[in-house]
This record gives structure tokens, C-alpha cells and sequence, in this order.
């Protein structure tokens, strides 16, 4: 307080200088491809390489033409379903790992912690490969298993079947990733001091009701933060869905989501050429559609959370 | 200290060491010509085959192979033809890839090379402008569609092999009554297995080859018209036949189903001859894809994959086009040929092969007619992109999801919504 009271410029330029090289890597990396990306969509490109300025007309196309469209609503219901998924069986099945790893008796929290941590660690195509094996109907083992509680004819093709392809990858996803709301809402578990858990059990409570009215009303700004970031990570998730199914994200695009329709449009898939400029444009709606959503959460839920000062 | 003094010694060698063999050693002799390719698999047969033929003939000019990554070929290419440091000979990939090198100026005309009369126009579609009027590279190979099947089933079941679909469809039926093996092996998980292996398969068959294609470039055939809906009411047939779980079963799956012996047929492109080569320790075979009831002339997928083309920037194009002559002769289609049995040169000569099953494939083009995918050629430049939409569209009809009216309306749909001619 002194040094700032007496010396007020210098620290005023310590701060500048501390927040300089994250604000430029951000700028370089981030903001600017952003912006250019944003205005890249405002563009058309032939296929000599000239590009001209079309104003909205990549935005009406996608919007509605009705093959674009298709392919557009088919993607966003599809990546709103993968959202829903993690939300309501990644995001609670987090929270009851962590408040059991917390439990004050545990024996082993920390094996636990990191297996179940650990899928979360490797990489994308590993999981892939793997779940592709184990739910595979010539060789997985999956056959064997459901004839244990009686299925004989064994498994049916998961991850080829229409009706079941996305919510199996979705599962496969909320298996891989359980681990991060459980990580996150764990370290707000052990920030709740036990004297208020102590005082609570003192005065008649069971861990059970300690844990509703007094944990989770604490953390619960952390698992805001959690939601919103499944709803980011979803909306631009790609990596699962391309290593298991491919780009054309099959079958008949049942496991089409935003990131694998942009890959196409942007990159071009096997003879289709790529288009930049449509690519963009696909990409420029995505942000938006994490934009909307983030917005909601920041003016709607955020504002109503209540932090307690422990 | 003195360890982190070795550190960093070792990391200053190792850097020196990359940087040296970074260093271009491609522009070392100008008498040597450098191919270029994304054949890795191909280095081997090259330097110990293809070029020493050559060099018997010819030994005045160094002939070096070059290959780069598959997957960053084309990429790879456009970098260095524009800097000017690419080799004298350029693998050519079929179509747009190529077309567009030339159109760019980085591919010579090779027209008048002599040689070039040894092949087709079939062959040559796929290096020559849309027109037909030039030609920018020498096709070198192309892959076969056809069936493989498993020879010590066949006589055990006391079949023979189909002619004709419903004797095929026969085939199938028998096998799978009698339940021992898979009737034929291939998934709908890879989607691209369903359209290549299938559609463009037996396809050719129905449309009349090269007619059928060409009428779907010029506008004169739909792929609403019965001809094409016939292909995807076949196709839909295979579903029942194909192993349990099919719709979860990738290419490795397909190939290793066959290879263990567990099913009958295989809907095969010649690429498949040498994995199965090396894998099966059965007897197997090969069949044409069989042609409706009552057809007396029978077409096959002989798919231009592999050509050949010069560096317009060359130093050496009079040595780069003495080799391309010598690569369209029959001695240098021969040793290509047996060197990677299922892939085949594309010159007219009559080729010998000594693969047994890979003699079988080629066989077929002095008895059949041959002709290309169809949706290589110009109908896939646009989106929606035709290509795409027959994996879409033939895996949908093989799973029982989309009858084949409405696999064949969404394909010509997609086609028509950006090709004038189709419109």
C-alpha cells in the first residue's frame, strides 16, 4: 500500500508490463484469427484464388439453402444432444465422485482420484481405437458381456446403428472427461472448511444433509463454471467424433456436430474441395452459438449465484 | 554444471545433425532425375527393380526415387513446384489434383511423347484436360474392382462361381443356409467400403461403363434413371448376406474376416490381392462383378489411380521424357505389374503376371469393358459433393435406411443443385 501510495506511476507500469506478454500471445493467437475469421466470412473465394466481398450472402446460404440448412440444424440438434448428455450424466456423475472422494473416512481417495482421472489424460484417438474394439460386434468384447444378463444375440453394432451412434459417443466422451468436473468440484469440496461440517454433524446433521445444505450451496459457483465450460467444450468438440466416425460423420450424418461439419466445409472431405470462406462462415455461426450461451450464463445464472466468503 | 555443459553440447550436436540432413540433397546432379511420389511403400521396388531396368537401356541417365508422405503430398507438391525445388518426374494424382499442377503450368504436355499411343482414352482420362485434348501425365497404374472369394469354401459347399446377379444372389443364399461362413464381408462403418467396394463395383455393370459416365458428365443420364436406381436395389439386397454386426464393421475388419477364413466373398479392390497374400493361408480366387440376367457384355472398374507426369521447371525434360517413353513400354509394364500385384499398368500391351489371382483381375479387361468411377471425373468438384453423397447414399440403402428411389433422388438432387449440365 505504501510502495503504490508513494510511487503510484511505477506500479502503474508494473502492471502493464506483467499483463503484456499474456494480453499479446492472446491478441496474436486468438483475438486477431477470431476477427479475421469473422470478417473472412463476409467473403467469397473462386477457385483461381480471388476473393470479393459478398456481404451476408455465405450467412443466407447456410441458412437457407435447404441442403446447407439441413446439414446446418442437423449439426446443431446433434452437438445440443452431445451438450445435454455430458450435462446431465458427465456433470452429476462429477459431482458424486468428488463429494464421495471427499467423504472424510475414504480409504484409497487418491487411487481413486487418479483412475478415474486417467482417461482424461490420454489422447482422443487412443479412446477412440479402444471403445471402436470393445464395442466392436466381430471381435469386442462386448458380445461376451451381455450374455451375462441374458442377451444371446449379442450386442448390436453400437456405434453403426443411427438410432444409437451419438448417444454412444456421447457416452464414450462423458467416460473420458468425468474426470475434469470431478477434479474441479473436489478442489471446492476441500476449500468448505470442516469446522462448518463439524458444527453441522454437532448439531444433529448426518453427512448426507451436510452435504446438501451446507457443501453444495458453497460450491455451487463451481459448478456454474463447470456447466459453462462443458457447454463451451461441447460446442466446439471435433476430436472424438472425426477419430471414430470420420469426417462425413456417419452413419447418414447422425453423428454430425458443429466442429465435423466445419472440418468439411473448411478442409474439404476425400474429392470435395474445401471452401475457406464458407469454412469460416461455419465457424463464425459456431462462435456466435457459444456466444449466445455464455452471454445467457453470464447475465442470467451468474448473477444470481451467491458467494459465500468462508 | 558440467552436466548441463553436456546437455547442451549434446543438444547443439543433435540440432547440427538435423540440420544436415534437412540440407536439399536434390539438386545435387543435373543429370540425374529426381521422382517424385507418395508411394513410401514403392522405395524398395524402385531402386531395386524399376530403375536398374531401366539404367540397362539407358545408363547414361541417374534416375532417383523420391517419395514423400502420403498424406501431405499435394500439399507438399504446391510448395515446391512454386519455390522451384521439386524433381524432374511428378507422381500424378488422378484428376483435379493434377489438372489443377498443369492448369497452374508446373505439368508439361506429354502428347506427343513417344509411348503415349500404347494406352486408352479410358486411361488417360484422368490426366487430361476436360476437353480430352491434352495430356499431362502417362498413366502408370490403376486398381481393379472385383470379387475375391475363398476357393477351399466354394468347393466345399459344391459352388461355382456366380455369372450372373441372380446366380450370385444364389450363391449367397446357399452359403448362408448352409451357416458355416459369413456369405460376404464388408461393413457400412467406413462408408467409403460400401461405395467403392459396392457401388462402383458392380456399377458399371448396369450403366454400361464408360457410356453411363460419360452420360452423367454430358447431362444425357440421371442417376434417377433406372439404371442407376437398379445398382442401389442390388446393393440392398447384400444387407441380409453381410456378417452380424456389419453396420459396426470397418475395412481392417472386412479384410481380416476374409483373411481368417470366416467368410465366403470379398468385394475387393486388386490393392487387396497382396494383404491377403500375406495373410490368408487359404487358396482364394477372383470373379468379375456378375452382370444382370440376359447381359452378354460385362464392364469392370479399371481405375486409373497412378500417373506420371514432368516439372515444366525441369532441367532435364529431354532425359525426363526419354524415361516416361521407356515407362510406356511393355518390358517396364511387366516389371511394375509383378513388382505390386494389384496394381496394373495401364498401357494396351498384353501383361503378363505371374500373382495368379492378380493374373485373374487383368484377365478381364481383354473380356470386358473397362471404365472409371464415375463420380472422379468433374462431378465432384462442386458441393454437395457426388462422391460424398454415393458413400452417404449406398451405405444408406445397404443398412435398410433409405429405399433406392430416394438414395437415387438425393444423389441426383445434390449432383444438379450446382452442375449446369445436370439442371
Amino acid at each position: 500500500m505504501a510502495l503504490k501510495n508513494q510511487r503510484g506511476s511505477f506500479f502503474r507500469t508494473h502492471i502493464l508490463v506483467f499483463l503484456l506478454p499474456a494480453a499479446l500471445i492472446y491478441t496474436l493467437f486468438m483475438i486477431i484469427p477470431l476477427i479475421d475469421t469473422v470478417r473472412y466470412s463476409f467473403y467469397d473465394e473462386t477457385a483461381e484464388g480471388i476473393t470479393s466481398f459478398v456481404g451476408w450472402d455465405n450467412y443466407i446460404l447456410i441458412l437457407t439453402d435447404e441442403r446447407w440448412w439441413t446439414d446446418f440444424s442437423n449439426a446443431l440438434e446433434n452437438n445440443f444432444i452431445f451438450f445435454v448428455i455430458h450435462m446431465f450424466v458427465q456433470n452429476p456423475i462429477g459431482l458424486l465422485l468428488a463429494a464421495l472422494l471427499s467423504l472424510p473416512r475414504l480409504k484409497m481417495a487418491n487411487s481413486y482420484r487418479t483412475l478415474i482421472f486417467m482417461p482424461t489424460m490420454l489422447s482422443v484417438v487412443i479412446i477412440g481405437f479402444i471403445w471402436k474394439l470393445i464395442l466392436s460386434p466381430l471381435w469386442g468384447v462386448g458380445d461376451t458381456l451381455v450374455g451375462f444378463v441374458g442377451m444371446t444375440d449379442g450386442l448390436p453394432a453400437l456405434l453403426g446403428e443411427e438410432s444409437t451412434a451419438l448417444i454412444t459417443l456421447s457416452f464414450i466422451s462423458v467416460w473420458q472427461f468425468v474426470g475434469i468436473p470431478m477434479m474441479l468440484i473436489y478442489a471446492a469440496l476441500l476449500n468448505v472448511p470442516d469446522d462448518l461440517v463439524d458444527a453441522a454433524i454437532v448439531d444433529g446433521a448426518n453427512q448426507w444433509t451436510a452435504f446438501w445444505r451446507i457443501k453444495l450451496p458453497l460450491i455451487l459457483p463451481t459448478i456454474a463454471m463447470v456447466s459453462v465450460l462443458t457447454f463451451v467444450a461441447n460446442f466446439n468438440a471435433f476430436d472424438l467424433i472425426y477419430a471414430v466416425k470420420g469426417a462425413l460423420a456417419g452413419p447418414n450424418f447422425e453423428t454430425d456436430i458443429m466442429g465435423t461439419m466445419f472440418y468439411r466445409t473448411f478442409f474439404g472431405y476425400q474429392l470435395q474441395p474445401g471452401s475457406a470462406t464458407l469454412g469460416a462462415t461455419v465457424a463464425s455461426l459456431m462462435f456466435l452459438v457459444i456466444l449466445c450461451g455464455v452471454m445467457l450464463y453470464l447475465f442470467v445464472i451468474q448473477r444470481r449465484l451467491q458467494r459465500y466468503q468462508l | 554444471m558440467k552436466k548441463s555443459n553436456l546437455t547442451l553440447g549434446t543438444s547443439v550436436a543433435a540440432i547440427a545433425l538435423a540440420a544436415a540432413s534437412l540440407t536439399p540433397t536434390a539438386s545435387a546432379f543435373a543429370d540425374e532425375l529426381v521422382i517424385e511420389s507418395w508411394r513410401t511403400d514403392d522405395l524398395d521396388i524402385w531402386e531395386s527393380q524399376i530403375i536398374p531396368a531401366f539404367n540397362k537401356s539407358h545408363p547414361d541417365i541417374k534416375v532417383r526415387f523420391a517419395p514423400s508422405p502420403p498424406t501431405e503430398y499435394n500439399a507438399n507438391m504446391n510448395a515446391k513446384l512454386t519455390a522451384g525445388t521439386a524433381g524432374d518426374l511428378i507422381t500424378c494424382k488422378p484428376f483435379d489434383a493434377s489438372l489443377d499442377l498443369y492448369n497452374k503450368g508446373h505439368l508439361t504436355k506429354v502428347d506427343d511423347i513417344p509411348g503415349m499411343e500404347n494406352f486408352s482414352g479410358v486411361a488417360k482420362s484422368a490426366w487430361q484436360t476436360d476437353d480430352g485434348s491434352t495430356t499431362f501425365c502417362l498413366p502408370m497404374a490403376s486398381v481393379i474392382h472385383g470379387f475375391i472369394y475363398n476357393k477351399e469354401a466354394f468347393k466345399e459347399l459344391g459352388l461355382e462361381i456366380p455369372k450372373t446377379i441372380p446366380e450370385f444372389m444364389a450363391t449367397l443364399e446357399k452359403i448362408k443356409e448352409d451357416g458355416t461362413y459369413i456369405p460376404m464381408s464388408m461393413g457400412t462403418s467406413d462408408q467409403w467400403e460400401a461405395a467403392t467396394m459396392g457401388f462402383q463395383n458392380v456399377g458399371p455393370n448396369f450403366w454400361a461403363g464408360e457410356k453411363g459416365r460419360k452420360g452423367l458428365i454430358d447431362g444425357t443420364e440421371k442417376l434417377t434413371d433406372p439404371q442407376y436406381v437398379k445398382v442401389y436395389e442390388h446393393l440392398a439386397e447384400w444387407g441380409p448376406y453381410l456378417g452380424k454386426g456389419y453396420k459396426g464393421q470397418s475395412y481392417p475388419d472386412s479384410q481380416n474376416l476374409f483373411s481368417l477364413g470366416r467368410a465366403a466373398i470379398y468385394p475387393a479392390g486388386s490393392w487387396d490381392i497382396s494383404t491377403f497374400n500375406g495373410q490368408a493361408d487359404f487358396e482364394f480366387g477372383a470373379f468379375p462383378p456378375p452382370v444382370p440376367a440376359g447381359q452378354d457384355t460385362c464392364y469392370i472398374s479399371d481405375h486409373t489411380d497412378i500417373g506420371l507426369g514432368i516439372n515444366a521447371a525441369s532441367k532435364n525434360v529431354k532425359a525426363a521424357e526419354t524415361f516416361l517413353s521407356w515407362m510406356a513400354s511393355a518390358e517396364a509394364g511387366s516389371i511394375f505389374s509383378n513388382a505390386l500385384p494389384g496394381f496394373y499398368a495401364l498401357s494396351k500391351h498384353e501383361l503378363t503376371i505371374s500373382d495368379p489371382v492378380a493374373q485373374e483381375f487383368v484377365s478381364w479387361r481383354g473380356k470386358c469393358e473397362s471404365s472409371i468411377r464415375n463420380s472422379y471425373q468433374i462431378l465432384s468438384r462442386g458441393t454437395p459433393n457426388l462422391e460424398n453423397d454415393l458413400w452417404n447414399t449406398s451405405v444408406g440403402v445397404i443398412n435398410g435406411s433409405m429405399t433406392a428411389e430416394e438414395a437415387a433422388k438425393k444423389a441426383q438432387d445434390g449432383l444438379a443443385s450446382w452442375y449446369k449440365p445436370q439442371q
